[in-house]
Protein backbone atom coordinates (compact mmCIF):
# COMPACT_ATOMS: atom_id res chain seq x y z
CA UNK A 1 0.00 0.00 0.00
CA UNK A 2 2.63 2.39 0.87
CA UNK A 3 4.07 2.41 -2.25
CA UNK A 4 0.74 4.18 -3.61
CA UNK A 5 1.01 8.06 -4.00
CA UNK A 6 -0.89 10.50 -1.50
CA UNK A 7 -3.44 11.20 -3.50
CA UNK A 8 -4.22 7.35 -4.50
CA UNK A 9 -4.25 6.99 -0.35
CA UNK A 10 -6.43 9.31 -0.29
CA UNK A 11 -8.67 7.87 -2.79
CA UNK A 12 -8.90 4.40 -1.16
CA UNK A 13 -9.76 6.17 1.86
CA UNK A 14 -12.27 7.80 0.70
CA UNK A 15 -14.31 4.84 -0.92
CA UNK A 16 -13.26 2.65 2.45
CA UNK A 17 -15.08 5.98 4.81
CA UNK A 18 -17.92 5.83 1.83
CA UNK A 19 -18.17 2.19 2.38
CA UNK A 20 -18.21 2.12 6.46
CA UNK A 21 -20.98 4.81 5.73
CA UNK A 22 -23.34 2.64 4.03
CA UNK A 23 -22.70 -0.14 6.50
CA UNK A 24 -23.28 2.27 9.41
CA UNK A 25 -26.85 3.65 8.32
CA UNK A 26 -28.12 0.21 7.44
CA UNK A 27 -27.60 -0.61 10.72
CA UNK A 28 -28.67 2.47 12.61
CA UNK A 29 -31.90 2.11 10.39
CA UNK A 30 -33.14 -1.31 11.73
CA UNK A 31 -31.90 -0.34 15.78
CA UNK A 32 -33.81 3.41 15.21
CA UNK A 33 -37.05 0.83 14.29
CA UNK A 34 -36.48 -1.38 17.21
CA UNK A 35 -35.68 1.20 19.12
CA UNK A 36 -38.88 3.56 18.47
CA UNK A 37 -40.93 0.06 18.14
CA UNK A 38 -40.00 -0.82 21.89
CA UNK A 39 -40.65 2.46 23.22
CA UNK A 40 -43.99 2.96 21.46
CA UNK A 41 -44.93 -0.33 23.29
CA UNK A 42 -43.90 0.62 26.55
CA UNK A 43 -45.74 4.17 26.91
CA UNK A 44 -48.41 2.35 25.55
CA UNK A 45 -48.61 4.59 22.15
CA UNK A 46 -49.23 1.30 20.53
CA UNK A 47 -51.06 -2.15 21.79
CA UNK A 48 -48.06 -4.74 22.34
CA UNK A 49 -50.76 -6.96 22.62
CA UNK A 50 -51.93 -6.29 18.89
CA UNK A 51 -48.39 -5.08 17.59
CA UNK A 52 -45.60 -7.12 20.01
CA UNK A 53 -42.57 -5.53 20.80
CA UNK A 54 -39.23 -6.32 20.35
CA UNK A 55 -38.87 -7.04 23.77
CA UNK A 56 -41.39 -9.56 23.26
CA UNK A 57 -40.27 -11.12 20.47
CA UNK A 58 -36.59 -11.25 21.91
CA UNK A 59 -38.45 -13.62 24.58
CA UNK A 60 -40.37 -15.72 22.63
CA UNK A 61 -37.21 -16.92 20.16
CA UNK A 62 -35.55 -17.30 23.59
CA UNK A 63 -38.72 -19.82 25.06
CA UNK A 64 -38.56 -21.34 21.55
CA UNK A 65 -34.52 -21.96 22.09
CA UNK A 66 -35.59 -23.56 25.53
CA UNK A 67 -37.76 -25.66 24.86
CA UNK A 68 -36.07 -26.64 21.62
CA UNK A 69 -38.90 -26.20 19.15
CA UNK A 70 -37.38 -23.30 17.00
CA UNK A 71 -34.69 -25.89 15.77
CA UNK A 72 -36.95 -28.34 14.54
CA UNK A 73 -39.09 -25.32 12.84
CA UNK A 74 -36.60 -23.63 11.38
CA UNK A 75 -34.62 -26.70 10.55
CA UNK A 76 -37.65 -28.23 8.82
CA UNK A 77 -38.35 -25.01 6.78
CA UNK A 78 -34.50 -24.93 6.12
CA UNK A 79 -34.90 -28.36 4.45
CA UNK A 80 -38.14 -28.22 2.96
CA UNK A 81 -36.69 -24.77 1.20
CA UNK A 82 -32.99 -26.29 -0.04
CA UNK A 83 -34.78 -29.86 -1.53
CA UNK A 84 -36.94 -27.53 -3.22
CA UNK A 85 -34.46 -25.25 -4.72
CA UNK A 86 -32.31 -28.06 -5.77
CA UNK A 87 -35.00 -29.93 -7.30
CA UNK A 88 -36.57 -27.04 -8.94
CA UNK A 89 -32.89 -25.72 -10.43
CA UNK A 90 -32.34 -29.21 -11.79
CA UNK A 91 -35.64 -28.71 -13.73
CA UNK A 92 -35.02 -25.73 -14.65
CA UNK A 93 -31.97 -25.68 -16.45
CA UNK A 94 -32.66 -29.70 -17.88
CA UNK A 95 -35.66 -28.52 -19.12
CA UNK A 96 -34.46 -25.52 -20.46
CA UNK A 97 -31.50 -26.99 -21.97
CA UNK A 98 -34.12 -29.13 -23.43
CA UNK A 99 -36.79 -26.46 -25.12
CA UNK A 100 -33.19 -25.01 -26.34
CA UNK A 101 -32.48 -28.27 -27.73
CA UNK A 102 -35.47 -28.43 -29.48
CA UNK A 103 -37.35 -24.95 -30.85
CA UNK A 104 -40.46 -26.94 -32.47
CA UNK A 105 -41.32 -28.18 -28.52
CA UNK A 106 -40.53 -25.11 -27.39
CA UNK A 107 -42.87 -23.35 -29.77
CA UNK A 108 -45.53 -25.77 -29.23
CA UNK A 109 -45.78 -25.65 -25.24
CA UNK A 110 -44.77 -22.11 -24.94
CA UNK A 111 -48.25 -20.96 -24.39
CA UNK A 112 -48.86 -23.81 -21.49
CA UNK A 113 -45.86 -22.73 -19.89
CA UNK A 114 -47.06 -19.26 -19.82
CA UNK A 115 -49.80 -20.25 -18.58
CA UNK A 116 -48.66 -22.70 -15.99
CA UNK A 117 -46.34 -19.61 -14.92
CA UNK A 118 -48.84 -17.04 -14.27
CA UNK A 119 -51.67 -19.20 -12.86
CA UNK A 120 -51.79 -17.92 -8.90
CA UNK A 121 -50.62 -21.69 -7.35
CA UNK A 122 -52.52 -21.34 -3.67
CA UNK A 123 -55.56 -21.69 -5.84
CA UNK A 124 -54.12 -25.17 -6.54
CA UNK A 125 -53.79 -25.58 -2.78
CA UNK A 126 -56.85 -27.52 -2.19
CA UNK A 127 -56.35 -29.38 -5.24
CA UNK A 128 -52.67 -30.60 -3.47
CA UNK A 129 -53.85 -31.31 -0.17
CA UNK A 130 -56.14 -33.80 -2.04
CA UNK A 131 -54.41 -34.99 -4.86
CA UNK A 132 -50.62 -35.77 -2.36
CA UNK A 133 -52.14 -35.59 1.05
CA UNK A 134 -51.31 -32.81 3.30
CA UNK A 135 -47.55 -33.77 4.13
CA UNK A 136 -44.19 -32.54 3.57
CA UNK A 137 -44.49 -34.00 0.17
CA UNK A 138 -47.57 -31.37 -0.62
CA UNK A 139 -45.43 -28.44 0.40
CA UNK A 140 -42.23 -29.53 -1.69
CA UNK A 141 -45.19 -30.12 -4.14
CA UNK A 142 -46.18 -26.34 -3.76
CA UNK A 143 -42.99 -24.90 -3.72
CA UNK A 144 -41.91 -26.86 -6.85
CA UNK A 145 -44.73 -25.30 -8.90
CA UNK A 146 -44.10 -22.08 -7.69
CA UNK A 147 -40.64 -22.33 -8.84
CA UNK A 148 -40.06 -24.32 -11.53
CA UNK A 149 -42.32 -22.50 -14.46
CA UNK A 150 -40.77 -19.48 -13.63
CA UNK A 151 -36.94 -21.24 -13.52
CA UNK A 152 -37.73 -23.21 -16.92
CA UNK A 153 -38.64 -19.90 -18.58
CA UNK A 154 -35.56 -17.80 -17.18
CA UNK A 155 -33.64 -20.66 -18.46
CA UNK A 156 -34.51 -20.79 -22.02
CA UNK A 157 -34.85 -17.35 -22.14
CA UNK A 158 -31.06 -16.36 -21.73
CA UNK A 159 -30.18 -19.55 -23.59
CA UNK A 160 -32.04 -18.65 -26.56
CA UNK A 161 -30.34 -15.08 -25.99
CA UNK A 162 -26.53 -16.40 -26.25
CA UNK A 163 -24.55 -13.98 -28.48
CA UNK A 164 -25.39 -15.42 -31.96
CA UNK A 165 -21.86 -14.35 -32.89
CA UNK A 166 -20.65 -17.11 -30.42
CA UNK A 167 -22.75 -19.61 -32.26
CA UNK A 168 -21.82 -18.56 -35.85
CA UNK A 169 -18.02 -19.07 -34.51
CA UNK A 170 -18.78 -22.86 -33.83
CA UNK A 171 -20.97 -23.52 -36.77
CA UNK A 172 -17.95 -22.23 -38.86
CA UNK A 173 -15.67 -25.05 -37.12
CA UNK A 174 -18.71 -27.30 -38.20
CA UNK A 175 -19.68 -27.97 -34.05
CA UNK A 176 -22.54 -30.35 -33.50
CA UNK A 177 -25.43 -29.24 -31.41
CA UNK A 178 -23.89 -30.98 -28.47
CA UNK A 179 -20.56 -29.19 -28.77
CA UNK A 180 -22.25 -26.04 -28.92
CA UNK A 181 -24.41 -26.35 -26.01
CA UNK A 182 -21.39 -27.62 -23.89
CA UNK A 183 -18.78 -24.95 -25.09
CA UNK A 184 -20.92 -22.00 -25.35
CA UNK A 185 -24.54 -22.08 -23.99
CA UNK A 186 -23.61 -23.34 -20.84
CA UNK A 187 -20.31 -21.39 -20.28
CA UNK A 188 -21.43 -18.43 -21.40
CA UNK A 189 -24.85 -18.18 -18.99
CA UNK A 190 -23.08 -18.75 -16.05
CA UNK A 191 -24.09 -15.31 -14.92
CA UNK A 192 -27.78 -16.05 -16.03
CA UNK A 193 -28.17 -19.07 -14.05
CA UNK A 194 -26.96 -17.88 -11.18
CA UNK A 195 -28.99 -15.10 -11.46
CA UNK A 196 -32.43 -17.07 -11.69
CA UNK A 197 -30.88 -19.69 -8.76
CA UNK A 198 -31.26 -16.14 -6.60
CA UNK A 199 -34.57 -16.15 -8.06
CA UNK A 200 -35.26 -19.85 -7.63
CA UNK A 201 -34.38 -20.10 -4.04
CA UNK A 202 -36.90 -16.79 -3.15
CA UNK A 203 -39.20 -18.87 -5.25
CA UNK A 204 -38.75 -21.99 -3.15
CA UNK A 205 -38.75 -19.99 0.41
CA UNK A 206 -42.47 -18.53 -0.86
CA UNK A 207 -43.48 -21.92 -1.90
CA UNK A 208 -42.55 -23.65 1.41
CA UNK A 209 -43.80 -21.27 3.66
CA UNK A 210 -47.08 -21.25 1.45
CA UNK A 211 -47.42 -24.97 1.74
CA UNK A 212 -46.65 -24.75 4.98
CA UNK A 213 -49.26 -22.28 6.10
CA UNK A 214 -52.09 -24.49 4.38
CA UNK A 215 -50.72 -28.02 5.61
CA UNK A 216 -48.34 -28.76 7.91
CA UNK A 217 -47.44 -29.37 11.22
CA UNK A 218 -43.83 -27.88 11.74
CA UNK A 219 -42.08 -25.61 10.25
CA UNK A 220 -41.99 -21.40 10.24
CA UNK A 221 -45.37 -21.51 8.08
CA UNK A 222 -46.74 -23.69 10.64
CA UNK A 223 -45.74 -21.80 13.57
CA UNK A 224 -47.20 -18.62 11.90
CA UNK A 225 -50.60 -20.28 11.50
CA UNK A 226 -50.48 -21.96 14.59
CA UNK A 227 -49.96 -18.21 16.23
CA UNK A 228 -52.57 -16.32 14.71
CA UNK A 229 -55.20 -19.33 15.42
CA UNK A 230 -54.41 -18.61 19.87
CA UNK A 231 -53.71 -14.97 19.12
CA UNK A 232 -50.29 -15.30 19.86
CA UNK A 233 -49.49 -12.48 17.87
CA UNK A 234 -45.92 -12.26 19.62
CA UNK A 235 -45.17 -15.92 17.83
CA UNK A 236 -46.38 -14.62 14.88
CA UNK A 237 -44.05 -11.97 14.58
CA UNK A 238 -40.84 -13.90 16.03
CA UNK A 239 -41.59 -16.12 12.98
CA UNK A 240 -41.83 -13.35 10.30
CA UNK A 241 -38.90 -12.22 11.90
CA UNK A 242 -37.24 -15.36 11.72
CA UNK A 243 -38.14 -15.73 7.95
CA UNK A 244 -36.33 -12.69 7.50
CA UNK A 245 -33.27 -13.73 8.77
CA UNK A 246 -33.54 -16.95 6.50
CA UNK A 247 -34.29 -14.89 3.57
CA UNK A 248 -31.75 -13.29 4.37
CA UNK A 249 -29.05 -16.42 4.86
CA UNK A 250 -30.44 -17.99 1.24
CA UNK A 251 -29.66 -14.77 -0.49
CA UNK A 252 -25.86 -14.09 1.18
CA UNK A 253 -25.19 -18.12 0.66
CA UNK A 254 -25.83 -17.85 -3.38
CA UNK A 255 -23.78 -14.91 -3.34
CA UNK A 256 -20.96 -16.07 -1.56
CA UNK A 257 -21.50 -19.58 -3.99
CA UNK A 258 -21.27 -16.19 -7.70
CA UNK A 259 -18.36 -15.32 -6.06
CA UNK A 260 -16.73 -18.40 -5.43
CA UNK A 261 -17.62 -19.74 -9.48
CA UNK A 262 -16.14 -15.55 -10.49
CA UNK A 263 -12.97 -16.43 -8.66
CA UNK A 264 -12.79 -19.83 -10.25
CA UNK A 265 -13.72 -18.27 -14.16
CA UNK A 266 -11.41 -15.86 -13.77
CA UNK A 267 -13.96 -13.23 -13.13
CA UNK A 268 -15.76 -12.96 -16.67
CA UNK A 269 -16.95 -9.84 -17.87
CA UNK B 1 -1.93 -23.94 -59.21
CA UNK B 2 -5.78 -23.35 -59.26
CA UNK B 3 -7.15 -23.97 -55.60
CA UNK B 4 -10.69 -23.43 -56.01
CA UNK B 5 -13.48 -22.60 -58.56
CA UNK B 6 -16.67 -21.01 -58.85
CA UNK B 7 -18.98 -21.29 -61.43
CA UNK B 8 -23.11 -19.78 -61.68
CA UNK B 9 -23.29 -19.63 -58.08
CA UNK B 10 -26.84 -17.86 -57.49
CA UNK B 11 -28.32 -17.70 -53.89
CA UNK B 12 -32.16 -16.89 -53.35
CA UNK B 13 -33.30 -15.92 -49.66
CA UNK B 14 -36.73 -16.52 -48.86
CA UNK B 15 -39.43 -15.03 -46.69
CA UNK B 16 -42.99 -15.29 -46.49
CA UNK B 17 -43.91 -12.81 -48.49
CA UNK B 18 -41.24 -12.90 -51.32
CA UNK B 19 -38.11 -14.72 -52.72
CA UNK B 20 -35.14 -12.43 -52.73
CA UNK B 21 -32.02 -13.35 -55.25
CA UNK B 22 -28.97 -12.48 -52.98
CA UNK B 23 -26.24 -13.67 -55.35
CA UNK B 24 -26.54 -14.27 -58.55
CA UNK B 25 -24.90 -16.44 -61.43
CA UNK B 26 -20.93 -15.73 -59.72
CA UNK B 27 -18.11 -17.78 -61.49
CA UNK B 28 -14.58 -17.17 -60.83
CA UNK B 29 -11.24 -19.14 -60.52
CA UNK B 30 -9.03 -18.73 -57.23
CA UNK B 31 -5.36 -19.71 -57.60
CA UNK B 32 -3.01 -20.92 -54.59
CA UNK B 33 -1.52 -18.21 -52.27
CA UNK B 34 -4.00 -15.58 -53.64
CA UNK B 35 -5.18 -12.67 -52.05
CA UNK B 36 -8.70 -11.66 -53.05
CA UNK B 37 -10.57 -8.68 -52.14
CA UNK B 38 -14.36 -8.12 -52.01
CA UNK B 39 -15.45 -4.68 -52.49
CA UNK B 40 -19.46 -3.97 -53.47
CA UNK B 41 -22.34 -1.28 -52.04
CA UNK B 42 -23.51 -2.47 -48.56
CA UNK B 43 -25.82 -5.18 -48.56
CA UNK B 44 -25.07 -6.47 -51.56
CA UNK B 45 -24.53 -9.71 -50.30
CA UNK B 46 -20.61 -9.97 -49.80
CA UNK B 47 -21.40 -11.71 -46.68
CA UNK B 48 -23.96 -14.06 -47.91
CA UNK B 49 -20.88 -15.40 -50.33
CA UNK B 50 -18.23 -15.91 -47.91
CA UNK B 51 -20.85 -17.99 -45.50
CA UNK B 52 -22.07 -20.18 -48.97
CA UNK B 53 -17.69 -20.62 -49.15
CA UNK B 54 -17.43 -21.91 -45.72
CA UNK B 55 -20.66 -24.42 -45.51
CA UNK B 56 -22.11 -22.32 -42.99
CA UNK B 57 -25.06 -21.77 -45.56
CA UNK B 58 -26.09 -23.43 -48.92
CA UNK B 59 -26.13 -22.40 -51.92
CA UNK B 60 -29.55 -22.31 -54.42
CA UNK B 61 -27.75 -23.00 -57.52
CA UNK B 62 -24.28 -23.36 -58.74
CA UNK B 63 -20.80 -25.36 -58.41
CA UNK B 64 -17.98 -24.91 -55.79
CA UNK B 65 -15.21 -27.09 -56.65
CA UNK B 66 -12.20 -27.56 -54.09
CA UNK B 67 -8.79 -28.46 -56.91
CA UNK B 68 -6.79 -29.61 -54.18
CA UNK B 69 -7.97 -32.86 -51.70
CA UNK B 70 -9.69 -32.31 -48.11
CA UNK B 71 -9.19 -28.73 -49.11
CA UNK B 72 -10.24 -26.99 -45.48
CA UNK B 73 -11.68 -23.02 -45.12
CA UNK B 74 -11.44 -21.18 -42.43
CA UNK B 75 -13.25 -18.45 -41.72
CA UNK B 76 -12.80 -15.14 -39.66
CA UNK B 77 -15.77 -13.02 -38.98
CA UNK B 78 -16.53 -10.16 -38.26
CA UNK B 79 -16.84 -9.83 -34.47
CA UNK B 80 -13.24 -11.72 -32.91
CA UNK B 81 -16.12 -13.56 -30.78
CA UNK B 82 -13.45 -14.58 -28.18
CA UNK B 83 -14.79 -16.08 -25.32
CA UNK B 84 -14.51 -13.95 -22.70
CA UNK B 85 -14.16 -17.24 -20.12
CA UNK B 86 -11.65 -18.71 -21.97
CA UNK B 87 -7.93 -17.80 -21.48
CA UNK B 88 -6.18 -16.40 -24.93
CA UNK B 89 -4.56 -19.79 -25.47
CA UNK B 90 -8.05 -21.50 -24.46
CA UNK B 91 -9.78 -19.77 -27.46
CA UNK B 92 -7.37 -20.37 -29.93
CA UNK B 93 -7.94 -24.03 -29.45
CA UNK B 94 -11.58 -23.87 -29.17
CA UNK B 95 -11.31 -24.62 -33.37
CA UNK B 96 -9.30 -27.92 -32.51
CA UNK B 97 -11.10 -28.75 -29.70
CA UNK B 98 -14.34 -29.42 -31.99
CA UNK B 99 -12.82 -30.99 -34.51
CA UNK B 100 -11.72 -33.81 -31.88
CA UNK B 101 -8.61 -33.92 -29.69
CA UNK B 102 -6.06 -31.31 -29.26
CA UNK B 103 -2.84 -32.95 -30.50
CA UNK B 104 0.07 -31.74 -28.59
CA UNK B 105 1.68 -30.81 -32.10
CA UNK B 106 -1.25 -29.18 -32.83
CA UNK B 107 -0.58 -26.70 -29.64
CA UNK B 108 2.78 -26.38 -30.14
CA UNK B 109 1.64 -25.00 -33.24
CA UNK B 110 -0.15 -22.42 -31.73
CA UNK B 111 1.58 -21.32 -29.15
CA UNK B 112 4.53 -20.61 -32.00
CA UNK B 113 1.81 -18.63 -33.83
CA UNK B 114 1.20 -16.33 -30.51
CA UNK B 115 5.12 -16.30 -29.88
CA UNK B 116 5.42 -15.22 -33.99
CA UNK B 117 2.64 -12.24 -33.78
CA UNK B 118 4.12 -11.37 -30.39
CA UNK B 119 0.91 -12.43 -27.81
CA UNK B 120 2.82 -15.28 -25.62
CA UNK B 121 3.05 -13.15 -22.58
CA UNK B 122 -0.89 -12.89 -22.71
CA UNK B 123 -1.77 -16.18 -23.95
CA UNK B 124 -2.59 -17.18 -20.34
CA UNK B 125 -4.82 -13.79 -19.57
CA UNK B 126 -8.06 -13.26 -20.77
CA UNK B 127 -9.67 -11.56 -23.78
CA UNK B 128 -10.79 -8.41 -21.87
CA UNK B 129 -7.10 -7.04 -20.83
CA UNK B 130 -6.37 -7.52 -24.97
CA UNK B 131 -6.42 -4.35 -26.76
CA UNK B 132 -8.93 -4.57 -30.09
CA UNK B 133 -6.29 -5.04 -32.58
CA UNK B 134 -5.02 -8.23 -30.54
CA UNK B 135 -8.46 -9.60 -30.26
CA UNK B 136 -8.36 -9.57 -34.12
CA UNK B 137 -5.12 -11.31 -34.42
CA UNK B 138 -5.95 -13.95 -31.71
CA UNK B 139 -8.81 -14.80 -33.76
CA UNK B 140 -6.87 -15.29 -36.84
CA UNK B 141 -4.84 -17.78 -34.67
CA UNK B 142 -7.18 -19.19 -33.36
CA UNK B 143 -8.50 -19.60 -37.43
CA UNK B 144 -5.03 -20.17 -38.53
CA UNK B 145 -4.92 -23.00 -36.12
CA UNK B 146 -6.72 -25.29 -37.68
CA UNK B 147 -4.36 -25.13 -40.92
CA UNK B 148 -6.97 -23.85 -43.60
CA UNK B 149 -5.84 -23.89 -47.11
CA UNK B 150 -8.62 -21.03 -48.13
CA UNK B 151 -8.97 -18.05 -45.41
CA UNK B 152 -12.61 -16.46 -45.24
CA UNK B 153 -11.97 -12.74 -43.52
CA UNK B 154 -15.49 -10.98 -43.24
CA UNK B 155 -14.34 -7.17 -42.83
CA UNK B 156 -11.48 -8.02 -40.45
CA UNK B 157 -10.61 -4.56 -39.53
CA UNK B 158 -13.68 -2.67 -39.48
CA UNK B 159 -14.16 -2.78 -35.61
CA UNK B 160 -10.83 -1.16 -35.04
CA UNK B 161 -9.98 2.47 -35.06
CA UNK B 162 -7.92 4.06 -38.04
CA UNK B 163 -5.03 3.29 -37.03
CA UNK B 164 -4.87 -0.25 -35.45
CA UNK B 165 -6.69 -0.88 -38.71
CA UNK B 166 -3.64 0.06 -40.94
CA UNK B 167 -0.81 -1.78 -38.52
CA UNK B 168 -3.13 -4.98 -38.47
CA UNK B 169 -4.17 -4.99 -42.17
CA UNK B 170 -0.09 -4.89 -42.40
CA UNK B 171 0.42 -7.71 -39.37
CA UNK B 172 -2.38 -10.00 -41.34
CA UNK B 173 -1.11 -9.80 -44.37
CA UNK B 174 2.04 -10.77 -43.60
CA UNK B 175 0.76 -13.72 -41.31
CA UNK B 176 -0.95 -15.31 -44.76
CA UNK B 177 1.91 -14.43 -46.47
CA UNK B 178 4.74 -16.31 -44.31
CA UNK B 179 2.10 -19.04 -43.56
CA UNK B 180 1.59 -19.40 -47.59
CA UNK B 181 -2.51 -18.90 -47.34
CA UNK B 182 -4.98 -18.04 -50.22
CA UNK B 183 -7.61 -15.40 -48.82
CA UNK B 184 -10.76 -14.01 -49.75
CA UNK B 185 -11.64 -10.89 -48.06
CA UNK B 186 -14.63 -8.85 -47.83
CA UNK B 187 -14.42 -5.25 -47.20
CA UNK B 188 -15.71 -2.01 -47.66
CA UNK B 189 -12.52 -0.20 -47.50
CA UNK B 190 -11.38 0.55 -51.24
CA UNK B 191 -7.93 1.49 -49.78
CA UNK B 192 -7.68 -1.45 -47.88
CA UNK B 193 -8.39 -3.89 -50.86
CA UNK B 194 -6.10 -1.88 -53.13
CA UNK B 195 -3.41 -2.14 -50.69
CA UNK B 196 -3.67 -5.74 -49.83
CA UNK B 197 -4.97 -7.84 -52.45
CA UNK B 198 -3.78 -9.57 -56.04
CA UNK B 199 -7.18 -8.96 -57.10
CA UNK B 200 -10.29 -6.89 -56.76
CA UNK B 201 -13.43 -7.93 -57.54
CA UNK B 202 -16.37 -5.30 -57.61
CA UNK B 203 -19.71 -6.20 -57.08
CA UNK B 204 -22.70 -5.06 -58.27
CA UNK B 205 -26.17 -3.96 -56.05
CA UNK B 206 -28.36 -7.06 -55.36
CA UNK B 207 -28.69 -9.59 -56.84
CA UNK B 208 -25.03 -9.32 -56.81
CA UNK B 209 -23.03 -10.13 -59.95
CA UNK B 210 -19.09 -9.81 -60.31
CA UNK B 211 -19.28 -6.41 -61.99
CA UNK B 212 -15.77 -5.96 -62.52
CA UNK B 213 -12.22 -7.85 -61.86
CA UNK B 214 -9.12 -5.51 -61.22
CA UNK B 215 -6.06 -7.31 -61.49
CA UNK B 216 -3.67 -5.05 -59.08
CA UNK B 217 -0.61 -4.32 -60.72
CA UNK B 218 1.73 -1.72 -58.35
CA UNK B 219 5.32 -0.89 -58.89
CA UNK B 220 7.22 -1.92 -56.18
CA UNK B 221 4.17 -3.59 -54.45
CA UNK B 222 5.70 -4.64 -51.08
CA UNK B 223 3.25 -4.51 -47.90
CA UNK B 224 -0.29 -2.79 -47.69
CA UNK B 225 0.80 0.42 -45.86
CA UNK B 226 3.95 0.24 -48.17
CA UNK B 227 1.66 -0.08 -50.92
CA UNK B 228 -0.78 3.30 -50.26
CA UNK B 229 1.84 4.86 -51.63
CA UNK B 230 2.37 3.61 -54.97
CA UNK B 231 1.82 5.53 -57.86
CA UNK B 232 -1.14 3.35 -59.65
CA UNK B 233 -2.73 3.78 -55.78
CA UNK B 234 -5.42 6.48 -56.35
CA UNK B 235 -6.33 5.58 -60.23
CA UNK B 236 -7.59 2.17 -58.57
CA UNK B 237 -9.20 3.90 -55.82
CA UNK B 238 -10.81 6.52 -58.67
CA UNK B 239 -11.92 3.97 -60.73
CA UNK B 240 -13.27 1.15 -58.40
CA UNK B 241 -14.95 3.77 -56.52
CA UNK B 242 -16.88 5.02 -60.25
CA UNK B 243 -17.88 0.95 -60.14
CA UNK B 244 -19.41 1.21 -56.96
CA UNK B 245 -21.74 3.75 -58.06
CA UNK B 246 -22.83 5.16 -55.03
CA UNK B 247 -24.97 7.46 -54.24
CA UNK B 248 -25.94 9.53 -50.82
Amino acid sequence: MSMFSQEHQAFLKKKKRGKRKIIFFRIFILFLFLALWEIASDQKWINSFLSSSPKLIFQTILSLIKTNDLWQHVGITIFETILSFLIASFLGISIGAFLWWHPMIEKIVDPYLTVCNSLPKVALGPLIIIWVGASTRSIIFMALLIATFLSIIDIYQSFVTTEQNYIILMKSFHATKRQIFLKVILPSNIGQIIKSLKINIGMSFIGVIMGELLVSKKGLGYLIMYGSQVFNINLVISSVFLLGLLSFSFYYLICLFEKQIQKKNGSTE
Amino acid sequence: MKILSVSHLSKNYHDLKDEIPAIKEITFDLEDQEFISIVGPSGCGKSTFLSILSGLDQQSDGEITFHKKNCKVGYMLQKDSLFPWKSVLENCLVGLEVEGKVKEEDKKEVLRLLKTYGLSEFQDKYPKSLSGGMRQRVALIRTLALKPDILLLDEPFSALDYQTRLALSDDVYQIIKKEKKTAIMVTHDLAEAISISDRIFVLSKRPATIKKIYEVKLTNKKTPIHNRKCKEFSAYYDQIWRDLDVHV
